[in-house]
């Protein structure tokens, strides 16, 4: 190379590094202007419409850029949050809701009536609660722009819980043109009423989601409490980042490059607490319950004694300890609407508790059990659950059941645990998950409760026609200390037949830097109130 | 040349249309079902089966693959069934940080690797040779999140000198590209400084027994020149054969790297699509990196070609 081109290159080469460093510094200014709240959160964001999915990603990412016409409070009492007023009449079978004056879309456009009962409609379509609540519905009627009635067939007990049902599916409300799309397929937009606007632009599903503050959304006066109150945002922009290496996620939050990350590992919380600039706060108080479902559909578990043996075999502390290990996040709970919620009762709960080897092996040879094999669906790669199989694999096998643990991968199990076939044809006899206490703090939301069989019902097909009348006649009921002595009776009804079996409560908390101030403590993860110092 | 060029593309097709037909077959008799993903866990049967039929899903295999064979053709990849993004859109946002990780690990593997591989040649025997060697023993056995973490706990960690994840593209600036690139390249090099090595120090050791080397030698020429001008020249075959494999293996196969520096690059893309059953982004990722092979196994005649004027197709 001749030395005037080399002189050339090297000029070329070094106005390139400087335009670079130029550009960066340009970029990092901009950025330091601005408040960036950076949140890792539990998965990537991949179906932006929280009503197509129970997700719990994309009910997250609902709170934060749709409102609610009503929320919870810290007590589980349900608080007007779009609607000004409603009143009930005297027969209790109209509701008139007022909205708050001058509640705007992301677009510009205003918050209607005709948003209200169209969001309403296509939620109703995918929610359990909100099923229930539009098979007691006559008709939904638009008063004005700002006020609409719901009219009902019979008085229903919980027409404001359905609505300010704080978890999956959570009634959003969303501009017509979007509520409009099919309940089965995905809404084609972003634009809710939410103190934050989605940046289309900046949206890598699974990877990236960036939100900016709200300016023209109104705050309620009341403290934020749950996902009810104030939505004041402090921050300008709000970034979630995923990252699916836990240890990476750990060494960004040591390192700064995060603020709050959501769901720690369990192993990792003992190093994050010996950093001084990180707090361990548990920010969804409800907790979550893990799950043993057994399919009634096949044999041998179509036999309620068999079942009965296997609840008698389990106890939930050895699943606890295998899955979350520190006892200061979990809790031995019999209540299948949590522990913690105005549902809570332990009556009727056997077993789980302490196994009774010898009491599970009198009642499964009682059976009539004759060494059939037990199929049970291990995800090995969905670290929240994983080791639930495992423990369960030993403790049926001590009873003397012939057990098969299949390893696979989560979404399999999800596609397999969908057939009704066989076990030569794919079909399944148990499996594992796990539940948001706020998904099942009642026996319509709670879809293990469920007596509809192959129609309508969940996994695993319980049919029960008991169940479903007590279910029923909760919804009817409007008196709280009733529907108390309802649930309680459903949660009997549960262990004695044996829906599902409870494995015990815990508590995912959440790692934050100290300089990150109001976290709110929610059913689901929300991140308004916060500060960033 | 340009015969050679338009053979081997026209020739890409048919080996294209196979890919398509395997992977399509593939992931349809595999386990799994992208409706009860979408759906979630609370849904029930009739809701998985409305989404189903909605996505198509329910259709037999060969109307669902005329479908997306048609869309093919007419250079549209599909739509993610999840997030309904369009697949080509999803590559295009992942593919710059997998090509940036590919492209200067492959630059800073071959400015080191050459050289050493040159030198350990050169010095066969000696100790410079058995510590190469030896270096390169422990850059193939290193394994690379092993590596990765190292470099973060040192680096990043300690001396703060990187960030611990994520990517800047170039259009955010010079600086802030290169300080999220350094480590993952550093890692990611590692086997590949190992291999190019190894590879060069046989091709040159081969060459260096050569009658014209002799000659060189005899002519009085100093030995840079020989190793360089001489040696090299005739060796290069086989490392730019060895070195576009290894771009080839990069752009498919940096997802343990992507993992733990947190880029997001298509490797990881391929892996999130595969766990969540998104059919339309593995077809389309899978076509892609075929095409990726075809173009590179052409670039590498290619440069056989310019490298030896001995060789014809």
């Amino acid at each position: 190379m001749r030395p005037r081109h080399f002189r050339q290159l090297v000029s070329v080469i070094g106005l390139s590094i400087g335009l670079g460093l130029l550009a960066g510094a340009a970029t990092e200014a901009v950025a330091q202007d601005k408040k960036v709240l950076r949140f890792i959160p539990h998965a990537g964001l991949r179906i932006t419409d929280p009503i197509l999915t129970t997700a719990f990603m994309s009910r997250n990412h609902g709170y934060m850029i749709y409102d609610t016409l009503f929320a919870v409070d810290d007590k589980m009492q349900v608080k007007p949050q779009m609607v000004e007023k409603y009143e009930v009449s005297g027969d209790k079978l109209t509701y008139t809701f007022t909205l708050r004056a001058g509640q705007k879309f992301h677009d510009g456009a205003p918050v209607t009536s005709a948003d209200v009962i169209a969001s309403l409609a296509r939620w109703g379509k995918n929610d359990t609660m909100g099923q229930k609540l539009f098979s007691y519905t006559k008709e939904w009627k638009e008063v004005d722009a700002n006020t609409f009635q719901l009219v009902l067939k019979e008085p229903y007990g919980l027409v404001l819980d359905s609505l300010g049902k704080p978890s999956s599916n959570v009634p959003f409300i969303m501009p017509k043109r979007m509520a409009d799309t099919p309940a089965n397929q995905n809404v084609p937009d972003e634009i809710g009423s939410g103190p934050y606007r989605f940046v289309k632009a900046e949206f890598q599903p699974g990877v990236k989601v960036v939100y900016e503050k709200n300016p023209d959304y109104k705050p309620r006066s009341e403290p934020p409490s749950f996902t009810s109150g104030g939505k004041v945002v402090k921050v300008d922009r709000v970034e979630w980042t995923s990252i699916s290496d836990p240890q990476t996620a750990m060494n960004a939050l040591i390192k700064g490059e995060v603020d709050i990350w959501e769901q720690p590992a369990f192993d990792l919380l003992p190093e994050l607490k010996k950093q001084k600039d990180i707090e361990i706060r548990n920010l969804q108080p409800l907790g979550m319950n893990y799950m043993l479902r057994m399919n009634w559909l096949q044999p041998p578990l179509d036999n309620v004694k068999v079942r009965q043996a296997i609840l008698h075999a389990i106890q939930q502390e050895d699943y606890l300890a295998a899955q979350v290990g520190d006892p200061d996040y979990y809790k031995v709970c019999g209540a299948i609407f949590g522990c913690s919620t105005p549902l809570k009762t332990e009556e009727g709960a056997v077993g789980i508790k302490k196994a009774d080897v010898a009491k599970a092996k009198k009642m499964l040879a009682e059976s009539g059990y004759k060494g059939e094999k037990i199929v049970i669906m291990a995800p090995t790669d969905l670290n929240s659950i994983n080791q639930l199989p495992l423990v369960s694999a030993p403790l049926l096998r001590a009873i003397g059941m012939n057990i098969e643990v299949q390893s696979m991968d989560w979404q399999t199990l999800v596609g397999r645990r969908a057939k009704t076939d066989p076990i030569d044809q794919g079909g399944w006899h148990i499996f594992h998950t796990a539940w948001g206490t706020a998904d099942m703090m009642n026996p319509i939301t709670n879809a293990g409760v469920k007596g509809l069989g192959k129609v309508g019902g969940f996994f695993g097909w319980t049919e029960d026609a008991v169940i479903e009348k007590l279910r029923d006649d909760y919804a009817r009921e409007t008196d709280p200390a009733k529907q108390k002595a309802i649930a309680t009776a459903v949660q009997k009804r549960l262990y004695e037949m044996v829906h599902y079996i409870p494995l015990g409560e815990y508590f995912q908390p959440s790692a934050v830097r100290k300089n990150i101030k109001g976290t709110l403590p929610s059913p689901a993860f929300v991140l308004w109130n916060i500060e960033k110092n | 040349m340009l015969r050679l060029i338009l053979s081997r593309l026209v020739a890409a097709i048919p080996v294209m249309g196979v890919v398509a037909i395997f992977v399509f077959l593939l992931l349809r008799l595999s386990p799994g079902d992208p409706a009860a993903i979408l759906a979630g866990d609370a849904a029930t049967p009739e809701m998985i089966a409305a989404i189903r039929a909605d996505l198509g899903l329910d259709r037999p295999i060969w109307e669902q693959f005329i479908t997306w064979a048609g869309q093919l053709a007419q250079g549209d990849l599909g739509k993610s069934v999840l997030s309904k993004q369009p697949v080509a859109h999803m590559i295009g946002q992942r593919i710059e940080p997998t090509i940036s990780l590919a492209l200067t690990t492959l630059l800073f593997a071959v400015i080191v690797a050459v050289p050493i591989g040159i030198i350990a040649a050169w010095k066969q025997g000696g100790w410079i040779d058995r510590g190469i060697m030896a270096l390169s023993v422990v850059g193939f056995s290193i394994p690379v999140f092993v590596l990765g973490y190292i470099l973060i706990y040192f680096f990043s960690m300690k001396l703060d000198i990187f960030p611990v994840q994520g990517f800047a593209s170039l259009s955010e600036g010079l600086l802030p590209f290169l300080e999220r690139i350094a480590l993952p390249t550093l890692t990611l090099s590692f086997i590949y400084i190992a291999l190019f090595a190894r590879i060069t120090r046989a091709a040159m050791l081969e060459v260096l027994g050569e009658d014209y080397i002799r000659t060189a030698h005899a002519k009085g020429l100093n030995e840079s020149t020989v190793l360089v001008r001489h040696a090299l020249r005739n060796a290069a075959v086989p490392i730019v054969s060895v070195i576009g494999i290894g771009f080839a293996l990069l752009i498919g196969g940096v997802v343990i790297t992507e993992t733990v520096f947190n880029i997001p690059g298509v490797g990881r893309l391929v892996v999130e699509a595969v766990l969540a059953r998104d059919y339309p982004i593995i077809q389309g990722v899978i076509l892609l990196f075929s095409g990726v092979y075809v173009l590179i196994n052409l670039a590498i005649d290619v440069a056989y070609v310019l490298l030896d004027p001995r060789i014809r197709y």
